[in-house]
């Protein structure tokens, strides 16, 4: 006891108000971790877009040389930033539409089914991506699951679907699936129930209620839920690599051309800069607005 | 009171979610399919079932080096994430600090962040600061992305604990370490399980980060694209559902480690 008495007025001789809060002092490793491991990189990638291109002179030169290669006329890479943006917004809409009746259903209507059921959804976000791409392509390549079974039915065999821009929006919609679930079903949460049912017994009607009080409530999630598939989206390059066989070019593939066959890091880095200020900023701009205590379900 | 139109609405969400499950398994098991079937190349229905590709796959050297790199990642992954991630999340949920706002915001930027992105610029770091990429710093690459995701899975466990009792503790003159083990730790213990959980297996599964950053080294991941892209055989598939399997055994087991610690929590 006694031991247990000196180490608490040890403490509390100290001066509360020169110490580090005990929050600066617990969040201390997490913030060296992004420091060092998050904001260096970009750094470093915002140093390499002004250097001279073709070149490894990072910290020693600056140009806008690079920005100039990729505004140029000549130049269709702008075609890649396009193609990755209204994939990004098509995948964010069309799950959006796909996501909320699951969302509404593992919130009300699956009762003591709803662990599992988000059990199912959880677990294919341990399986890396282009495993469970590369099912998809035995699904639906020529003698696959579809078109041999179909032949085996004795019809005519699968549509050609692989390797198409819209095999790519599929795989899209396919990968980033948990990640608008999840974020839509804890704002779908944040609705108390009883408010529903005080505006039903006043005799508003389903949409009302929908449009009125359950849609402004759980926004935050959904919106979350939509930045968070929209900014993957951008940079998704493994759904065009083997579900589009390169029918499209994504940015992030040609930031990946550009830093690996091309030996062209400035350029590379310029690109990522330009996905980085768009899709950070998108990002800052939602979550500025949002209140993480309540999402997260602080009492 | 349910109405007809109600029923009919549930019923449609069954279905819809009912099949969104379908889909989402569909080709998982045509992996599994195509692993197990006899010929060089796939061909549907199957002709003769064989586990030739997995008795090969198992007695692979290259393959051995390739779990060996994958666990050995995922587990000081999991380690120190959780060890970062148990502060952060008291920073993040517990504590009231001036910087607290800010502290959650800046949290979530490695996960609202396009991976092959991230791990292109961790490349360009790592080069800058002179440091060859390996299996070490692809360990680096994924603590960027998982310790911000475990942060907020041990925080929603946080969220629940009530601070009264820590305050009480320190009041009867218990220590801080004191206080620790034997009041946060114990409370926190469910949500420091399924942090690990999730550390381990999202580890296990990256891709992206893994592709640029361990350099020479090859995780599971990274060697079944390579193989995708160029030279397929039987045993990517093969390997492909084994590292399926094993995650889904780790999630089953990991979960009813957690709902037991729940119950028993919960009782006492």
């Amino acid at each position: 006891m006694s031991v247990l008495t000196a180490s608490h007025e040890e403490a509390a001789a100290k001066p509360s108000h020169l110490a580090i809060p005990a929050g600066l002092r617990a969040a201390a490793p997490v913030i060296l971790l992004l420091v060092l491991g998050f904001l260096a990189p970009l750094v470093t990638v915002a140093a390499y877009a002004f250097a001279t291109p073709k070149s490894f002179d990072v910290f020693r030169s600056f140009t806008l040389a690079n920005f100039a290669a990729i505004v140029e006329p000549s130049n269709t890479v702008w075609t890649s930033f396009v193609w990755s943006l209204s994939y990004a917004l098509a995948t964010t809409i069309l799950l959006a539409i796909i996501a909320y009746p699951i969302a509404y259903g593992l919130n009300r209507m699956f009762g003591k089914w709803a662990g599992l059921v988000s059990v199912l959804f959880v677990f294919p976000l341990f399986v890396s991506e282009n495993v469970r791409l590369y099912g998809w392509v035995l699904f639906f390549i020529k003698n696959g699951v579809l078109d041999g079974g179909l032949k085996w039915l004795g019809l005519a065999g699968g549509p050609e679907v692989l390797y198409t821009p819209g095999a790519i929006l599929f795989g899209m919609l396919y990968v980033y699936l948990p990640f608008m679930l999840f974020p839509m079903t804890l704002g779908l949460a944040m609705i108390p129930k009883d408010l529903v049912d005080a505006a039903r017994d006043l005799g508003a009607g389903r949409l009302m209620i929908w449009r009125e009080i359950e849609l402004p409530l759980a926004m935050p999630g959904i919106l979350i839920g939509m930045l968070l598939t929209f900014v993957l989206g951008a940079g998704a390059i493994a759904e065009s690599k083997i579900l589009g066989g390169q029918s499209v070019i994504t940015i992030a593939q040609d930031i990946e051309i550009a830093f690996t066959y091309a030996q062209n890091w400035p350029l590379g880095s310029a690109l990522a800069l330009l996905l980085v200020v768009i899709v950070s900023g998108l990002a800052l701009f939602i979550l500025s607005r949002l209140d993480l205590d309540r999402i997260l379900g602080r009492r | 009171m349910e109405t007809r139109s109600h029923i009919q609405l549930r019923a449609l969400v069954k279905v819809w979610t009912a099949f969104v499950v379908f889909a989402l398994y569909l080709p998982v098991v045509c992996g599994a399919l195509a692993g197990l079937s006899k010929g060089r190349y796939f061909g549907f229905p199957i002709r003769i079932f064989s586990t030739e590709w997995w008795e090969k796959t198992v007695a692979s050297l290259e393959i051995q080096t390739l779990v060996q790199n994958s666990l050995l990642i995922a587990l000081i992954v999991t380690l120190v994430s959780v060890f970062f991630a148990f502060f952060g999340a008291l920073a993040f949920a517990r504590y009231d600090w001036k910087g607290r706002r800010l502290f959650q915001k800046a949290i979530l930027l490695p996960i609202f962040f396009p991976q092959p992105v991230l791990g292109l610029a961790l490349l360009l770091w790592f080069n800058a600061l002179g440091i060859n990429p390996s299996w070490q710093t692809a360990v680096i690459a994924h603590l960027v992305w998982i310790v911000p995701v475990v942060t907020l899975v041990i925080a929603i466990q946080v969220y629940s604990f009530d601070p009264t009792l820590e305050e009480a503790a320190r009041d009867l003159g218990a220590s801080r370490w004191f206080i620790l083990k034997e009041i946060t730790l114990p409370i926190l213990w469910p949500g420091i399980w399924s942090g690990a959980l999730f550390a381990f297996l999202l580890s296990w599964g990256n891709f992206p980060l893994s592709l640029y950053t361990a350099g020479v080294d090859s995780t599971i991941p990274k060697w079944l694209y390579s193989k995708m892209v160029a030279g397929y055989s039987p045993m990517v598939p093969a390997l492909g559902t084994m590292s399926t399997l094993s995650a889904a055994t780790l999630l089953l087991a990991g979960g009813l480690v957690i709902t037991l610690l729940r119950r028993r929590r919960r009782d006492v």
